[in-house]
Protein backbone atom coordinates (compact mmCIF):
# COMPACT_ATOMS: atom_id res chain seq x y z
CA UNK A 1 0.00 0.00 0.00
CA UNK A 2 1.56 3.53 -1.13
CA UNK A 3 2.75 5.76 2.22
CA UNK A 4 0.03 8.19 1.30
CA UNK A 5 -3.06 5.74 1.14
CA UNK A 6 -1.54 4.42 4.70
CA UNK A 7 -1.23 7.82 6.37
CA UNK A 8 -4.97 8.83 5.18
CA UNK A 9 -6.16 5.93 6.58
CA UNK A 10 -4.14 6.13 10.23
CA UNK A 11 -5.84 9.85 10.28
CA UNK A 12 -9.42 8.54 8.91
CA UNK A 13 -8.78 6.29 12.55
CA UNK A 14 -7.91 8.68 14.72
CA UNK A 15 -10.66 10.92 13.90
CA UNK A 16 -12.93 8.37 14.44
CA UNK A 17 -12.00 7.32 18.30
CA UNK A 18 -11.70 10.83 19.04
CA UNK A 19 -15.22 10.94 17.48
CA UNK A 20 -16.31 8.11 19.65
CA UNK A 21 -14.78 8.71 22.68
CA UNK A 22 -16.39 12.69 22.26
CA UNK A 23 -19.84 10.95 21.72
CA UNK A 24 -19.15 8.30 24.98
CA UNK A 25 -18.49 11.35 27.73
CA UNK A 26 -21.39 13.76 26.13
CA UNK A 27 -24.11 10.44 26.31
CA UNK A 28 -22.88 9.31 29.31
CA UNK A 29 -25.00 11.09 31.69
CA UNK A 30 -28.35 10.29 29.70
CA UNK A 31 -26.79 6.70 29.47
CA UNK A 32 -26.25 6.26 33.08
CA UNK A 33 -29.93 7.62 33.67
CA UNK A 34 -31.65 4.80 31.06
CA UNK A 35 -29.81 2.09 32.75
CA UNK A 36 -31.05 3.95 36.25
CA UNK A 37 -34.41 3.69 34.72
CA UNK A 38 -34.03 0.18 34.21
CA UNK A 39 -32.42 -1.08 37.08
CA UNK A 40 -34.38 -3.28 39.69
CA UNK A 41 -34.48 -1.09 42.99
CA UNK A 42 -32.51 -3.29 45.08
CA UNK A 43 -29.98 -2.92 42.60
CA UNK A 44 -29.67 1.13 42.89
CA UNK A 45 -27.01 2.26 44.55
CA UNK A 46 -25.09 -0.93 44.14
CA UNK A 47 -21.01 -0.28 44.31
CA UNK A 48 -19.87 -0.50 41.64
CA UNK A 49 -22.69 0.96 39.82
CA UNK A 50 -24.31 -1.31 37.11
CA UNK A 51 -23.07 0.39 33.74
CA UNK A 52 -26.09 -2.03 32.21
CA UNK A 53 -29.10 -2.96 33.16
CA UNK A 54 -28.64 -6.91 34.37
CA UNK A 55 -32.60 -7.71 34.25
CA UNK A 56 -34.43 -4.46 32.41
CA UNK A 57 -37.32 -4.40 34.37
CA UNK A 58 -39.22 -2.03 31.59
CA UNK A 59 -42.59 -1.81 34.01
CA UNK A 60 -41.38 1.65 35.35
CA UNK A 61 -42.31 3.13 32.17
CA UNK A 62 -46.25 1.93 32.71
CA UNK A 63 -45.92 3.12 36.49
CA UNK A 64 -44.71 6.50 35.55
CA UNK A 65 -48.57 6.89 33.49
CA UNK A 66 -50.40 5.49 35.73
CA UNK A 67 -49.43 6.15 39.33
CA UNK A 68 -47.63 9.54 38.74
CA UNK A 69 -50.40 10.62 36.52
CA UNK A 70 -47.78 11.63 33.98
CA UNK A 71 -49.96 11.01 30.64
CA UNK A 72 -52.12 14.17 32.10
CA UNK A 73 -49.19 16.23 32.71
CA UNK A 74 -47.82 14.94 28.98
CA UNK A 75 -51.51 15.88 27.48
CA UNK A 76 -51.29 19.78 29.26
CA UNK A 77 -47.45 20.00 27.80
CA UNK A 78 -48.85 19.06 24.29
CA UNK A 79 -51.84 21.72 24.70
CA UNK A 80 -49.49 24.31 25.98
CA UNK A 81 -46.82 23.79 23.82
CA UNK A 82 -49.14 23.58 20.80
CA UNK A 83 -51.16 26.53 21.46
CA UNK A 84 -47.45 28.42 21.91
CA UNK A 85 -46.20 27.41 18.64
CA UNK A 86 -49.52 27.75 16.90
CA UNK A 87 -49.91 31.34 17.65
CA UNK A 88 -46.35 32.41 17.42
CA UNK A 89 -46.02 30.76 14.31
CA UNK A 90 -48.95 33.10 12.66
CA UNK A 91 -48.51 36.16 14.17
CA UNK A 92 -44.63 36.35 13.17
CA UNK A 93 -45.61 34.95 9.46
CA UNK A 94 -48.42 38.05 9.81
CA UNK A 95 -45.92 40.60 10.93
CA UNK A 96 -42.75 39.30 8.96
CA UNK A 97 -44.32 39.88 5.90
CA UNK A 98 -45.26 43.55 6.87
CA UNK A 99 -42.24 43.89 7.82
CA UNK A 100 -40.59 42.48 4.68
CA UNK A 101 -43.07 43.35 2.07
CA UNK A 102 -44.89 46.70 2.62
CA UNK A 103 -44.65 49.93 2.98
CA UNK A 104 -46.06 51.89 5.94
CA UNK A 105 -45.58 54.72 8.18
CA UNK A 106 -43.87 54.24 11.04
CA UNK A 107 -41.89 51.23 9.48
CA UNK A 108 -38.38 52.02 11.09
CA UNK A 109 -39.38 52.64 14.68
CA UNK A 110 -41.77 49.66 15.15
CA UNK A 111 -38.95 46.92 13.67
CA UNK A 112 -36.92 48.67 16.05
CA UNK A 113 -39.50 48.29 18.83
CA UNK A 114 -39.66 44.75 17.69
CA UNK A 115 -35.94 44.24 17.72
CA UNK A 116 -36.02 45.57 21.32
CA UNK A 117 -38.42 43.16 22.10
CA UNK A 118 -35.74 40.16 21.15
CA UNK A 119 -33.21 41.33 23.67
CA UNK A 120 -35.66 41.53 26.97
CA UNK A 121 -35.17 38.13 29.00
CA UNK A 122 -38.44 36.52 29.70
CA UNK A 123 -37.20 36.60 33.59
CA UNK A 124 -36.95 40.48 33.62
CA UNK A 125 -41.41 40.66 32.69
CA UNK A 126 -42.20 38.02 34.74
CA UNK A 127 -43.21 40.17 37.63
CA UNK A 128 -45.36 42.31 36.31
CA UNK A 129 -46.85 39.59 33.57
CA UNK A 130 -47.62 37.50 36.71
CA UNK A 131 -49.76 40.72 37.68
CA UNK A 132 -51.30 40.86 34.34
CA UNK A 133 -52.48 37.73 34.19
CA UNK A 134 -54.01 37.81 37.50
CA UNK A 135 -55.75 40.96 36.95
CA UNK A 136 -57.29 39.62 33.60
CA UNK A 137 -58.40 36.82 36.03
CA UNK A 138 -56.58 33.79 34.09
CA UNK A 139 -53.61 32.96 36.80
CA UNK A 140 -53.41 29.09 37.34
CA UNK A 141 -55.20 28.32 33.88
CA UNK A 142 -54.49 27.55 30.78
CA UNK A 143 -54.65 31.08 28.97
CA UNK A 144 -52.95 32.05 31.62
CA UNK A 145 -49.78 29.12 30.95
CA UNK A 146 -49.68 30.23 27.30
CA UNK A 147 -50.70 34.43 26.99
CA UNK A 148 -46.99 35.87 26.95
CA UNK A 149 -45.82 33.65 24.58
CA UNK A 150 -48.55 33.84 21.79
CA UNK A 151 -46.07 36.65 19.66
CA UNK A 152 -42.50 36.09 19.33
CA UNK A 153 -40.00 38.92 18.02
CA UNK A 154 -37.27 36.43 17.64
CA UNK A 155 -40.03 34.45 15.28
CA UNK A 156 -41.22 38.02 13.83
CA UNK A 157 -36.96 38.91 12.61
CA UNK A 158 -36.40 35.15 11.62
CA UNK A 159 -40.21 35.21 8.90
CA UNK A 160 -38.87 38.25 7.75
CA UNK A 161 -35.49 37.59 6.92
CA UNK A 162 -36.86 34.73 4.86
CA UNK A 163 -39.45 36.84 3.18
CA UNK A 164 -36.31 39.19 2.42
CA UNK A 165 -35.09 36.36 0.28
CA UNK A 166 -38.53 36.31 -1.91
CA UNK A 167 -37.28 37.89 -5.28
CA UNK A 168 -39.28 41.10 -5.57
CA UNK A 169 -39.81 40.29 -9.09
CA UNK A 170 -42.43 37.23 -8.07
CA UNK A 171 -43.99 39.64 -5.65
CA UNK A 172 -44.80 42.30 -9.17
CA UNK A 173 -45.78 39.44 -11.30
CA UNK A 174 -48.38 38.18 -8.93
CA UNK A 175 -49.85 41.51 -8.67
CA UNK A 176 -49.79 42.19 -12.54
CA UNK A 177 -51.68 38.74 -12.64
CA UNK A 178 -54.54 40.59 -9.85
CA UNK A 179 -53.17 38.84 -6.68
CA UNK A 180 -54.09 41.39 -3.66
CA UNK A 181 -51.32 41.41 -1.02
CA UNK A 182 -54.12 39.18 1.46
CA UNK A 183 -54.11 36.61 -1.82
CA UNK A 184 -50.33 37.02 -2.62
CA UNK A 185 -49.63 36.40 1.25
CA UNK A 186 -51.47 33.28 1.27
CA UNK A 187 -50.54 31.90 -2.58
CA UNK A 188 -46.93 32.64 -3.12
CA UNK A 189 -45.70 34.04 0.28
CA UNK A 190 -46.39 31.50 2.62
CA UNK A 191 -45.34 28.51 0.26
CA UNK A 192 -42.21 29.98 -0.50
CA UNK A 193 -40.92 30.61 3.29
CA UNK A 194 -41.99 26.77 4.28
CA UNK A 195 -38.63 25.54 4.98
CA UNK A 196 -38.35 28.19 7.68
CA UNK A 197 -41.90 27.63 8.82
CA UNK A 198 -40.85 24.12 9.45
CA UNK A 199 -38.06 25.29 11.33
CA UNK A 200 -39.68 28.05 13.49
CA UNK A 201 -42.20 25.35 14.34
CA UNK A 202 -39.65 23.04 15.53
CA UNK A 203 -37.60 25.48 17.53
CA UNK A 204 -40.66 27.37 19.06
CA UNK A 205 -42.03 23.64 20.43
CA UNK A 206 -38.99 23.04 22.09
CA UNK A 207 -38.30 25.84 23.92
CA UNK A 208 -42.34 26.02 24.34
CA UNK A 209 -41.70 22.06 26.00
CA UNK A 210 -38.87 22.85 28.02
CA UNK A 211 -40.61 26.21 29.91
CA UNK A 212 -39.86 25.86 33.43
CA UNK A 213 -40.18 29.50 35.14
CA UNK A 214 -43.76 30.29 34.08
CA UNK A 215 -45.53 27.29 33.91
CA UNK A 216 -43.65 26.34 37.53
CA UNK A 217 -45.77 30.13 38.66
CA UNK A 218 -48.86 29.20 36.74
CA UNK A 219 -49.49 25.79 37.95
CA UNK A 220 -47.10 25.19 41.46
CA UNK A 221 -50.50 25.01 43.21
CA UNK A 222 -52.31 23.65 40.44
CA UNK A 223 -52.03 19.97 39.63
CA UNK A 224 -54.27 19.70 36.94
CA UNK A 225 -52.43 22.53 35.33
CA UNK A 226 -48.79 20.95 35.19
CA UNK A 227 -46.98 20.54 32.76
CA UNK A 228 -44.27 17.61 31.99
CA UNK A 229 -41.72 19.19 32.94
CA UNK A 230 -43.22 20.96 35.91
CA UNK A 231 -44.33 17.26 37.29
CA UNK A 232 -41.29 15.78 37.12
CA UNK A 233 -39.95 18.71 39.37
CA UNK A 234 -43.08 18.10 41.88
CA UNK A 235 -42.17 14.02 41.43
CA UNK A 236 -38.67 14.78 42.09
CA UNK A 237 -38.86 17.21 44.79
CA UNK A 238 -41.74 15.07 47.03
CA UNK A 239 -39.80 11.77 46.70
CA UNK A 240 -36.67 10.84 49.41
CA UNK A 241 -36.68 7.52 48.86
CA UNK A 242 -34.50 5.51 46.96
CA UNK A 243 -37.03 3.42 45.70
CA UNK A 244 -39.07 5.69 44.12
CA UNK A 245 -36.36 7.20 42.12
CA UNK A 246 -36.02 5.24 38.96
CA UNK A 247 -39.70 6.29 38.94
CA UNK A 248 -39.23 10.13 37.96
CA UNK A 249 -35.42 9.26 36.50
CA UNK A 250 -37.89 7.09 33.82
CA UNK A 251 -40.10 10.09 33.24
CA UNK A 252 -37.68 12.17 32.61
CA UNK A 253 -36.55 10.22 29.60
CA UNK A 254 -40.43 9.85 28.52
CA UNK A 255 -39.47 13.81 28.34
CA UNK A 256 -36.80 13.87 25.76
CA UNK A 257 -37.54 11.14 23.87
CA UNK A 258 -39.90 12.32 21.06
CA UNK A 259 -37.05 14.90 20.32
CA UNK A 260 -34.62 12.17 20.74
CA UNK A 261 -36.43 10.70 17.54
CA UNK A 262 -37.12 14.20 16.19
CA UNK A 263 -33.28 14.92 16.55
CA UNK A 264 -32.54 11.50 14.61
CA UNK A 265 -34.40 13.23 11.50
CA UNK A 266 -34.89 16.42 11.45
CA UNK A 267 -30.93 17.18 12.86
CA UNK A 268 -29.98 19.09 9.75
CA UNK A 269 -32.98 21.44 10.16
CA UNK A 270 -32.82 22.54 12.49
CA UNK A 271 -29.13 23.53 12.64
CA UNK A 272 -29.76 24.97 9.66
CA UNK A 273 -32.88 27.02 11.75
CA UNK A 274 -31.80 27.51 15.23
CA UNK A 275 -29.20 29.50 14.06
CA UNK A 276 -30.38 31.52 11.00
CA UNK A 277 -30.59 34.55 12.69
CA UNK A 278 -27.92 34.69 14.39
CA UNK A 279 -25.25 32.87 11.99
CA UNK A 280 -23.71 35.98 8.99
CA UNK B 1 -47.78 52.94 -7.47
CA UNK B 2 -50.32 55.05 -7.12
CA UNK B 3 -51.27 57.40 -3.60
CA UNK B 4 -54.45 55.11 -2.90
CA UNK B 5 -52.80 51.99 -3.47
CA UNK B 6 -50.00 52.91 -1.21
CA UNK B 7 -52.49 53.91 1.66
CA UNK B 8 -54.29 50.43 1.21
CA UNK B 9 -50.95 49.11 1.46
CA UNK B 10 -50.37 50.81 4.97
CA UNK B 11 -53.80 49.66 6.47
CA UNK B 12 -52.98 45.95 5.33
CA UNK B 13 -49.34 45.77 7.12
CA UNK B 14 -51.12 47.52 10.21
CA UNK B 15 -53.66 44.83 10.29
CA UNK B 16 -50.54 41.96 9.39
CA UNK B 17 -48.95 43.72 11.97
CA UNK B 18 -51.78 44.11 14.97
CA UNK B 19 -51.52 41.02 16.49
CA UNK B 20 -47.90 40.34 17.58
CA UNK B 21 -47.08 43.78 17.96
CA UNK B 22 -50.14 44.18 20.70
CA UNK B 23 -49.08 41.08 22.00
CA UNK B 24 -45.50 41.86 22.67
CA UNK B 25 -46.29 45.40 23.81
CA UNK B 26 -48.34 44.24 26.35
CA UNK B 27 -46.51 41.37 27.62
CA UNK B 28 -43.08 41.89 27.02
CA UNK B 29 -42.44 46.32 26.53
CA UNK B 30 -45.19 47.02 28.66
CA UNK B 31 -43.87 44.72 31.94
CA UNK B 32 -40.30 45.74 31.63
CA UNK B 33 -41.11 49.01 32.05
CA UNK B 34 -44.00 48.46 34.63
CA UNK B 35 -40.54 46.89 36.90
CA UNK B 36 -39.60 50.74 37.09
CA UNK B 37 -43.16 51.55 38.50
CA UNK B 38 -43.10 48.43 40.75
CA UNK B 39 -39.52 48.48 42.13
CA UNK B 40 -40.83 52.17 43.59
CA UNK B 41 -43.88 50.53 45.83
CA UNK B 42 -43.15 48.14 48.96
CA UNK B 43 -45.14 44.99 48.51
CA UNK B 44 -47.67 44.53 51.84
CA UNK B 45 -47.67 41.23 53.53
CA UNK B 46 -50.99 40.65 52.64
CA UNK B 47 -52.43 41.17 48.97
CA UNK B 48 -55.81 42.38 50.71
CA UNK B 49 -53.78 45.66 51.82
CA UNK B 50 -52.14 48.06 48.77
CA UNK B 51 -48.96 48.37 48.41
CA UNK B 52 -47.14 52.03 49.52
CA UNK B 53 -44.76 54.09 48.02
CA UNK B 54 -41.40 54.31 49.12
CA UNK B 55 -39.60 55.61 46.43
CA UNK B 56 -35.95 54.61 44.84
CA UNK B 57 -34.78 54.34 48.21
CA UNK B 58 -35.65 50.44 47.99
CA UNK B 59 -33.83 50.02 44.98
CA UNK B 60 -30.88 51.23 46.50
CA UNK B 61 -31.67 49.16 49.57
CA UNK B 62 -32.39 46.27 47.07
CA UNK B 63 -28.90 46.32 46.01
CA UNK B 64 -26.37 47.39 48.96
CA UNK B 65 -27.75 44.40 50.40
CA UNK B 66 -25.43 41.51 51.26
CA UNK B 67 -28.52 38.97 50.00
CA UNK B 68 -27.71 40.67 46.36
CA UNK B 69 -23.99 41.09 46.69
CA UNK B 70 -23.66 37.41 47.48
CA UNK B 71 -26.43 36.43 44.76
CA UNK B 72 -24.27 38.71 42.34
CA UNK B 73 -21.19 36.77 43.37
CA UNK B 74 -22.73 33.68 42.44
CA UNK B 75 -24.55 34.57 39.59
CA UNK B 76 -21.25 35.75 38.02
CA UNK B 77 -19.11 32.98 39.09
CA UNK B 78 -21.62 30.38 37.55
CA UNK B 79 -21.68 32.23 34.12
CA UNK B 80 -17.84 32.62 34.60
CA UNK B 81 -18.14 28.92 34.12
CA UNK B 82 -20.78 27.63 31.99
CA UNK B 83 -19.81 30.08 28.97
CA UNK B 84 -16.46 29.67 28.34
CA UNK B 85 -16.20 25.92 28.75
CA UNK B 86 -19.48 25.56 26.98
CA UNK B 87 -18.39 27.59 24.21
CA UNK B 88 -14.93 25.90 24.17
CA UNK B 89 -16.49 22.47 23.93
CA UNK B 90 -19.00 23.07 21.90
CA UNK B 91 -16.66 24.37 19.27
CA UNK B 92 -14.44 21.20 19.86
CA UNK B 93 -17.39 19.06 18.81
CA UNK B 94 -18.04 20.93 15.84
CA UNK B 95 -14.66 21.01 14.43
CA UNK B 96 -14.77 17.40 14.84
CA UNK B 97 -18.01 17.04 13.43
CA UNK B 98 -17.59 18.91 10.61
CA UNK B 99 -15.30 16.17 9.04
CA UNK B 100 -16.34 15.03 5.69
CA UNK B 101 -16.60 11.17 7.09
CA UNK B 102 -19.11 8.18 6.58
CA UNK B 103 -21.76 8.31 9.68
CA UNK B 104 -20.84 11.73 10.62
CA UNK B 105 -24.68 12.23 10.51
CA UNK B 106 -24.79 10.13 14.17
CA UNK B 107 -22.04 12.05 15.61
CA UNK B 108 -24.19 15.10 15.08
CA UNK B 109 -26.96 13.94 16.35
CA UNK B 110 -25.50 12.63 19.65
CA UNK B 111 -23.43 16.05 20.00
CA UNK B 112 -26.73 17.79 19.94
CA UNK B 113 -28.56 15.79 22.03
CA UNK B 114 -28.05 17.88 25.40
CA UNK B 115 -30.25 20.91 23.47
CA UNK B 116 -33.07 19.00 24.07
CA UNK B 117 -32.89 18.24 27.55
CA UNK B 118 -34.79 21.11 29.52
CA UNK B 119 -33.77 22.25 32.98
CA UNK B 120 -36.07 19.17 34.55
CA UNK B 121 -34.23 16.59 32.63
CA UNK B 122 -31.32 18.04 33.63
CA UNK B 123 -31.51 18.18 36.93
CA UNK B 124 -32.91 14.70 37.33
CA UNK B 125 -29.85 13.09 35.09
CA UNK B 126 -26.97 14.74 36.65
CA UNK B 127 -29.04 14.21 40.26
CA UNK B 128 -28.61 10.00 39.01
CA UNK B 129 -24.86 10.59 38.75
CA UNK B 130 -24.34 12.46 41.49
CA UNK B 131 -26.35 11.18 43.88
CA UNK B 132 -24.10 10.79 47.26
CA UNK B 133 -25.54 6.90 47.31
CA UNK B 134 -27.23 6.01 44.19
CA UNK B 135 -24.28 7.96 42.10
CA UNK B 136 -21.47 6.83 40.88
CA UNK B 137 -19.35 9.04 43.09
CA UNK B 138 -18.61 6.78 45.99
CA UNK B 139 -17.58 4.35 43.16
CA UNK B 140 -15.01 6.99 42.57
CA UNK B 141 -14.26 7.39 46.34
CA UNK B 142 -15.78 10.54 46.77
CA UNK B 143 -17.73 10.79 49.95
CA UNK B 144 -19.50 13.92 49.81
CA UNK B 145 -22.54 15.71 48.77
CA UNK B 146 -21.48 17.90 46.48
CA UNK B 147 -24.86 19.77 46.55
CA UNK B 148 -24.58 20.57 50.01
CA UNK B 149 -21.15 21.40 49.86
CA UNK B 150 -20.94 25.33 50.27
CA UNK B 151 -17.88 24.86 48.07
CA UNK B 152 -18.87 22.65 45.15
CA UNK B 153 -22.72 23.06 45.06
CA UNK B 154 -22.14 26.25 42.65
CA UNK B 155 -19.40 24.34 40.31
CA UNK B 156 -21.26 21.23 39.88
CA UNK B 157 -24.85 23.07 38.79
CA UNK B 158 -22.20 25.24 36.48
CA UNK B 159 -20.81 22.02 35.31
CA UNK B 160 -24.71 21.07 34.07
CA UNK B 161 -25.08 24.29 32.64
CA UNK B 162 -22.04 23.81 30.77
CA UNK B 163 -23.46 20.54 29.55
CA UNK B 164 -26.38 21.95 28.38
CA UNK B 165 -24.88 24.96 26.76
CA UNK B 166 -22.33 23.07 25.02
CA UNK B 167 -25.76 21.43 22.81
CA UNK B 168 -26.33 24.85 21.63
CA UNK B 169 -22.86 26.20 21.01
CA UNK B 170 -22.23 22.73 19.10
CA UNK B 171 -25.06 23.72 17.12
CA UNK B 172 -24.43 27.25 16.33
CA UNK B 173 -20.36 26.35 15.64
CA UNK B 174 -21.41 23.40 13.26
CA UNK B 175 -23.79 25.91 10.93
CA UNK B 176 -21.00 28.62 11.17
CA UNK B 177 -18.33 26.11 9.83
CA UNK B 178 -20.73 24.57 7.44
CA UNK B 179 -21.43 28.09 5.70
CA UNK B 180 -17.46 28.94 6.17
CA UNK B 181 -15.70 28.97 2.22
CA UNK B 182 -14.01 25.31 1.96
CA UNK B 183 -11.97 26.69 -0.94
CA UNK B 184 -9.97 28.79 1.87
CA UNK B 185 -9.63 26.00 4.46
CA UNK B 186 -8.09 23.97 1.24
CA UNK B 187 -6.06 26.92 0.32
CA UNK B 188 -4.54 26.57 3.82
CA UNK B 189 -3.77 23.53 3.61
CA UNK B 190 -2.03 23.46 0.25
CA UNK B 191 0.13 26.37 1.85
CA UNK B 192 1.09 23.26 4.08
CA UNK B 193 -0.73 24.71 7.62
CA UNK B 194 -0.86 22.60 10.11
CA UNK B 195 -4.26 21.36 11.68
CA UNK B 196 -3.82 23.57 14.74
CA UNK B 197 -2.86 26.76 12.80
CA UNK B 198 -5.74 26.48 10.37
CA UNK B 199 -8.00 25.92 13.10
CA UNK B 200 -6.59 29.36 15.37
CA UNK B 201 -5.79 31.24 11.98
CA UNK B 202 -7.89 30.67 9.50
CA UNK B 203 -11.18 28.78 11.11
CA UNK B 204 -11.97 30.56 13.99
CA UNK B 205 -11.50 33.86 12.93
CA UNK B 206 -13.55 32.77 9.70
CA UNK B 207 -16.05 31.75 12.38
CA UNK B 208 -15.74 34.64 14.50
CA UNK B 209 -19.32 36.62 14.11
CA UNK B 210 -20.82 33.11 15.05
CA UNK B 211 -19.08 33.03 18.22
CA UNK B 212 -19.75 35.70 18.90
CA UNK B 213 -23.67 35.22 18.82
CA UNK B 214 -23.65 31.87 20.70
CA UNK B 215 -21.14 33.82 23.56
CA UNK B 216 -23.88 36.86 23.67
CA UNK B 217 -27.07 34.53 23.92
CA UNK B 218 -25.35 32.02 26.29
CA UNK B 219 -24.34 34.35 28.09
CA UNK B 220 -27.58 36.39 28.96
CA UNK B 221 -29.72 32.79 29.72
CA UNK B 222 -26.39 31.76 32.16
CA UNK B 223 -26.98 35.15 33.89
CA UNK B 224 -30.81 34.62 34.77
CA UNK B 225 -30.75 30.96 35.18
CA UNK B 226 -32.08 29.37 38.49
CA UNK B 227 -34.00 26.16 37.74
CA UNK B 228 -30.96 23.58 38.65
CA UNK B 229 -30.57 25.43 41.62
CA UNK B 230 -33.58 25.23 42.54
CA UNK B 231 -34.56 21.86 41.74
CA UNK B 232 -31.14 20.06 43.32
CA UNK B 233 -30.49 22.75 46.29
CA UNK B 234 -34.03 24.66 46.83
CA UNK B 235 -33.92 26.43 49.98
CA UNK B 236 -30.26 26.03 51.19
CA UNK B 237 -29.14 27.89 47.96
CA UNK B 238 -28.08 30.71 50.38
CA UNK B 239 -26.13 28.39 52.69
CA UNK B 240 -24.06 26.88 50.21
CA UNK B 241 -23.32 29.76 47.80
CA UNK B 242 -25.51 29.43 44.88
CA UNK B 243 -28.63 32.06 45.97
CA UNK B 244 -27.87 33.34 42.00
CA UNK B 245 -30.15 36.14 41.38
CA UNK B 246 -32.58 34.17 38.77
CA UNK B 247 -33.94 32.16 42.45
CA UNK B 248 -33.75 35.36 44.40
CA UNK B 249 -36.43 36.73 41.34
CA UNK B 250 -38.11 33.17 41.55
CA UNK B 251 -38.52 33.43 45.33
CA UNK B 252 -39.42 36.78 45.82
CA UNK B 253 -42.52 36.33 43.03
CA UNK B 254 -43.73 33.07 44.05
CA UNK B 255 -42.74 32.42 47.91
CA UNK B 256 -42.47 35.69 49.39
CA UNK B 257 -44.95 37.71 46.81
CA UNK B 258 -42.97 40.65 47.40
CA UNK B 259 -43.04 42.16 44.06
CA UNK B 260 -40.97 45.36 44.60
CA UNK B 261 -38.32 43.49 45.72
CA UNK B 262 -38.07 41.35 42.77
CA UNK B 263 -38.26 44.21 40.35
CA UNK B 264 -35.43 45.81 42.06
CA UNK B 265 -33.73 42.68 41.53
CA UNK B 266 -35.17 42.10 37.63
CA UNK B 267 -33.57 46.04 36.73
CA UNK B 268 -30.22 45.15 38.71
CA UNK B 269 -29.94 41.94 36.60
CA UNK B 270 -31.02 43.60 33.80
CA UNK B 271 -28.20 46.21 34.27
CA UNK B 272 -25.63 43.81 34.97
CA UNK B 273 -26.86 42.19 31.51
CA UNK B 274 -26.17 45.56 29.98
CA UNK B 275 -22.70 45.62 31.16
CA UNK B 276 -21.61 42.82 30.79
CA UNK B 277 -22.83 42.06 26.65
CA UNK B 278 -22.14 45.93 26.60
CA UNK B 279 -18.37 45.26 27.44
CA UNK B 280 -18.68 42.56 24.93
CA UNK B 281 -20.02 44.65 21.82
CA UNK B 282 -17.02 47.04 22.49
CA UNK B 283 -14.11 44.96 23.43
CA UNK B 284 -14.40 41.44 21.32
CA UNK B 285 -17.28 42.94 18.10
CA UNK B 286 -14.27 45.00 16.79
CA UNK B 287 -12.02 41.63 16.34
CA UNK B 288 -15.11 39.95 14.90
CA UNK B 289 -13.96 39.80 10.85
CA UNK B 290 -17.57 40.15 9.31
CA UNK B 291 -15.78 40.06 6.02
CA UNK B 292 -15.91 36.79 4.00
Amino acid sequence: MPAKALKHRFAKLASYTVLTVAAILVLFPLYMTVVTSLLDPTLIGHVPPYFYPPHPTWGIYADVFTQAHFGHYIVNSLIQSSLITIASVVTSLLAGYAFAMLEFPLKRTLFFLTLVTVAIPFEVTVTANYLTVVHLGYNATMIGMVLPFLASGFGIFLMRQAFLQVPYEIREASLIDGYGDVGFFFRVGIPLVRPMIGGLTLVSFLSAWNQYLWPLIQSSNTDSLRTAQIGLQTLFGSTTSITALNEYVAASIILIAPFFILLIFFQRQLIANLTSGAVK
Amino acid sequence: MSVAGRRKNSYVAYVFLAPALILLGVFVLYPFLDNFKLALYQSSPSPLIPSTYVGPSQFWQTITSSTFLQGLQATLIYTAIVVPFGLLFGLLLAVLANQKLRGMVIYRTIFSTTVISGVAVSAVIFDTLLNPVVGILPWLGININPLTSPTWALPVNALIGVWSYMGLAFIFCLAGLQSVDTSVLEAAECDGAGWWSTLFRVTIPMLSPTLFAALTLGTISALFSFGTINLLIGANAPSVNANVLGLQIYNNILVNQNFGIAACLCIALFIVTLIITGVMFRFLERRVSYAR
